[in-house]
């Protein structure tokens, strides 16, 4: 069981109280989790990642186990810490002034 | 008795103000999407239950949401907007060639005819069109497949498609305004399109018959006569009896053409509405006063609108997708400022009242008369 904690905008769209539980087939990674993730919310596609591309959206960041892993490849693996559920996936909308 | 439903997009979130015919007393419902920026919202002409709303922010992108109950309750559909093919270029600011990219979506436009069609207009500038509701989004390509379209620059806002105006008595044709390309129209629903910028004149633009390249902020019509339109420029009040095949110039009295919204008369084809703002660099009103401004000759003669509006130290801006017109007798006029104040005239525009004034800023008014 994969945890994710997920930023308030995000819990709102998919109508969420608190972290997520995931079930993810195989080995757990960034893709693997947000794949499982987006196929429990669909209405979260596209919010984290591009449609297209795939590829994080740049004012969104990954943490876990105190760590910055928004820059590790999509595939690598995530913290064994994340894996067995001990830890959760931080999903952060990055802290940016303005309007 | 009717009842008025306006729906108003904010930076912050959308609101839903409602009354009944008198437009005297309001209920204000709202925040909805808190947060979220909400560029435009509009019901269906044919089911005013039905709503769409465009949500987005730099964070986490956009999200269409849809609503069956006239905003009680709303749900997510879709927000894949694709370019279809190899999206090409269009030229940045500096005139370097830059890849097509979404952006938002500005406009949203729901059919004359069927509640589960709708059109959006994006940045970067296209068309797409959804027919189940929106949960799937097509681009209709042949705008963007115009020979022009590389030559497109964005205005200050982005290259951003705005207005999407449907033509009643024509249904295979549309008009579109994208800042800063201009206006076009399509004859056979989107399959192919011309632009229709024929007398406008930029004076960033060294050539006077440019094609392309003009900063169209609105267009409006009426729907007894859809083939004269009236625009808002970026500078200059413009009208075109032809359909968009010629423009000539109606800013006659005006303090200043320099506006962002323009709107036409429920029942009067020929009275036009614009807020004119000081100039393209300072982006608000005039002398700390707001002032509507009214023609009811077509365009050239205006008068100021005033009664009920602040005449002092009154800075705000009223941008393009923010005016809108009901159906009632007196014609309803709303608009909404960037200040966070949402106005009413039930009288045409001879008198105003504040129906909000502390919202956040405001980037979309609509007006539904409900029966």
């Amino acid at each position: 069981m994969i945890r994710v904690v997920l930023p308030a905008h995000l819990r709102t769209l998919a109508h969420l109280d608190g972290e997520v539980k995931l079930d993810v087939e195989g080995r757990a990674t960034q893709r693997s989790v947000l794949d499982a993730l987006e196929a429990c919310y669909p209405a979260l596609r596209g919010t984290i990642r591009d449609h297209v591309t795939q590829q994080r959206r740049p004012f969104v960041r990954f943490f876990a186990c105190e760590r910055d892993l928004s820059h590790e490849p999509p595939d690598a693996p995530l913290p064994d810490a994340v894996a067995t559920g001990a830890e959760p996936l931080l999903v952060v909308g990055a802290m940016a002034g303005g309007a | 008795m009717s009842g008025i439903r306006v729906l108003v997009g904010t930076r912050k979130g959308a609101f839903l103000l409602t009354s009944d015919g008198k437009r005297a007393r309001w209920d204000v419902s709202g925040p909805h999407f808190g947060g979220w920026e909400i560029y435009h919202l509009k019901g269906s002409p044919v089911d005013p239950n039905r709503l769409y709303a465009s949500q987005s922010t730099s964070w986490f992108g956009q999200m269409i949401q849809r609503s069956n109950d006239g905003g009680k309750t709303w749900e997510t559909v879709g927000n894949k907007f694709v370019y279809d093919g190899v999206p090409g270029t269009h030229l940045w600011y500096d005139g370097t060639p830059r890849p097509w990219e979404f952006t938002r979506v500005w406009h949203l436009e729901p059919s004359l005819t069927d509640p589960d069609t709708v059109y959006a207009g994006i940045q970067d500038a296209a068309l797409f069109r959804s027919i189940d509701g929106g949960q799937a989004w097509q681009e209709l390509p042949g705008l963007r497949g115009h020979s022009s379209a590389p030559s497109w620059q964005p205005g200050a806002g982005g290259l951003c498609l705005h207005t999407i105006l449907l033509d009643p008595s024509h249904p295979e044709r549309i008009f579109i305004a994208i800042s800063a390309a201009g206006v076009f129209r399509t004859d056979d629903v989107g399959k192919t399109w011309r632009p229709m910028n024929r007398g406008l004149r930029s004076e960033q633009i060294p050539d006077p018959n440019a094609e392309v390249g003009h900063c169209v902020h609105r267009i409006a019509m009426h729907r007894s006569r859809p083939s004269v339109l009236f625009m808002q420029k970026h500078w200059d009040v413009m009208r075109s009896d032809d359909a968009g095949e010629s423009w000539r110039e109606i800013s006659g009295n005006l303090p200043t053409d320099f506006g962002f919204p323009i709107d036409v008369h429920a029942h009067e084809p020929d009275t036009i509405y614009v807020v004119p703002i000081k100039s393209d660099s300072e982006h608000y009103l005039p002398d700390g006063k707001l002032r509507v401004y009214r023609s009811r000759t077509g365009g050239h003669e205006w008068e100021a609108l005033t009664k009920g509006l602040p005449q002092r130290d009154c800075y705000v801006n009223v941008l393009r997708d923010a005016m809108a017109v009901d159906s009632l007798d007196p014609c309803g006029v709303y608009f909404g400022t960037t200040g966070g104040q949402v106005y009413v005239s039930a009288d045409a525009g001879d008198s105003w009242a504040a129906i909000v004034r502390d919202l956040p800023s405001v980037v979309s008014v609509e007006v539904q008369t409900l029966p």
